[in-house]
């Protein structure tokens, strides 16, 4: 896009010679809704439907979820320096503390993954970068999740 | 006949000896059969503040450069043929004062974005109006049509009362930044004539035009960014009606 101003006259007083004239015109730009063989189909799922909710409901428990989190881990009970292993043992030997933070780790993956995939909808150009974008994502959500999930409930405090 | 007000004007007008200014139009010039690219053009015209940036336009395609182009109909608000980006907010061209926008500095005019400039202010409305019929926006019945009129409680009207005051000017759609993104995104204009007829309590035809917005690219893609409702020249609600659609979709399935 150009942004220089032109004082008066005319548009397209270019040097040498106009590629474009009254049969020739210049191409337009089109418009991203033009409806092509490519547009998918409309879908008739509720996904959009239930992921909106899910946002709205996953979000509301996280508050709890997250604040509880940060201040048992920060605030309380001297604080940062109380973490280590022996802590991390100790809590997870309860099965409450357990629930806790699989909950946490699964709302808060499928929250933040369906965000980005918002994000990704809305600002990918090209349905390639989109796919792959979208690939790249869900392979990281779904590592992510079976991995802390795995951690959790095989932990193993003995270990050294 | 005066007001003090209008006597304050008339007061600085004899002042200045005349009531007109100076103002710059910055318009956004696009002519396919000349150049691919678009550029910025000056116009420098005397005139009324009082005036509106109509009838700017129209001084600079009668007297200066008949070459401007843009759409323009009944010119006071009602066809919404002239939707245009003024000083970056979407707005209608005849409801805009010239004294409203700060003269002092160049005003700047653009086509609506999110459509195809097809020459300097006129766009190519087709999608905006393929999504329009794709919601159906007519009276959808079953059964006879009955020999009186469709009867309708006062309450009953005033529920969608706000969506029937859409003139279809594309000044939401394409303020809309999921528009410009994602063009298969239905966009507000089309959702709140969808509103308009899903809450009609004449119509029965709502729960098909909820299923086709419970698309996804329907009502899910809003993200209550509120452009469309600061850009709408009838100051509908628009996000409200988008709101109220989705919580129609909600309570309907649970």
């Amino acid at each position: 896009m150009s942004a220089e101003t032109s004082s008066a006259a005319a548009i397209g007083e270019v040097e040498g010679v106009s590629l474009y004239d009254t049969d020739h015109p210049a191409p337009l730009i089109e418009a991203p809704r033009k409806r092509t063989k490519k547009t998918p189909k409309s879908t008739r799922t509720n996904f959009e439907l239930y992921g909106w909710l899910f946002m709205r409901l996953s979000g509301i428990v996280l508050v709890v979820l997250v604040l509880g989190h940060l201040l048992i881990q920060l605030v309380l009970d001297g604080g940062v320096s109380k973490i280590g292993f022996a802590f991390v043992a100790g809590r997870w030997a309860s099965p409450f503390w357990q629930i806790w933070d699989l909950t946490m780790l699964w709302l808060a993956m499928l929250h933040g993954a369906n965000g980005l995939r918002t994000v990704i909808n809305d600002y990918a150009q090209r349905d390639n970068t989109r796919f792959w974008l979208k690939m790249l994502l869900y392979t990281a959500t779904v590592f992510t999740v079976l991995l802390g999930t795995l951690v959790i409930f095989t932990f193993d405090p003995n270990i050294r | 006949m005066a007001t003090p007000t209008m006597d304050k004007l008339a007061a600085l007008e004899a002042d200045n000896g005349s009531h007109l200014i100076t103002v710059t139009f910055r318009i956004r010039r696009f002519n396919p059969e000349i150049s691919e690219e678009a550029t910025w053009e000056d116009f420098q015209l005397e005139i009324d503040p009082k005036e509106r940036v109509l009838d700017g336009l129209h001084k600079i395609k009668w007297e200066m450069d008949g070459s401007l182009t843009f759409r323009r109909s009944c010119a006071h608000g009602i066809c919404g043929s002239d939707a245009m980006r003024i000083n970056g907010k979407n707005r209608l061209a005849c409801k805009t004062l010239i004294k409203d926008i700060n003269p002092s500095k160049p005003i700047t005019i653009e086509a609506i974005k999110g459509l195809t400039v097809q020459k300097d202010l006129v766009v190519d409305m087709e999608p905006f109006f393929q999504a329009y019929r794709d919601v159906m926006p007519f009276l959808i019945t079953k059964g006879n049509e009955p020999t009186r009129e469709r009867l309708q409680s006062p309450e009953d009207r005033e529920r969608f009362d706000d969506t029937t005051k859409c003139i279809l000017c594309a000044a939401c759609t394409s303020s809309c930044p999921v528009f410009w993104n994602d063009g298969q995104y239905f966009g507000p204009a089309a959702i709140v004539n969808a509103h308009r007829f899903i809450f009609d309590s004449r119509d029965e035809a709502g729960e098909q035009r909820l299923e086709i917005l419970n698309d996804k690219d329907g009502v899910w893609r809003c993200r209550t960014t509120f452009n469309c409702t600061d850009a709408c020249p009838r100051g509908i609600e628009v996000t409200k009606a988008i709101q109220e659609v989705k919580r129609a979709l909600i309570t309907r399935r649970f």
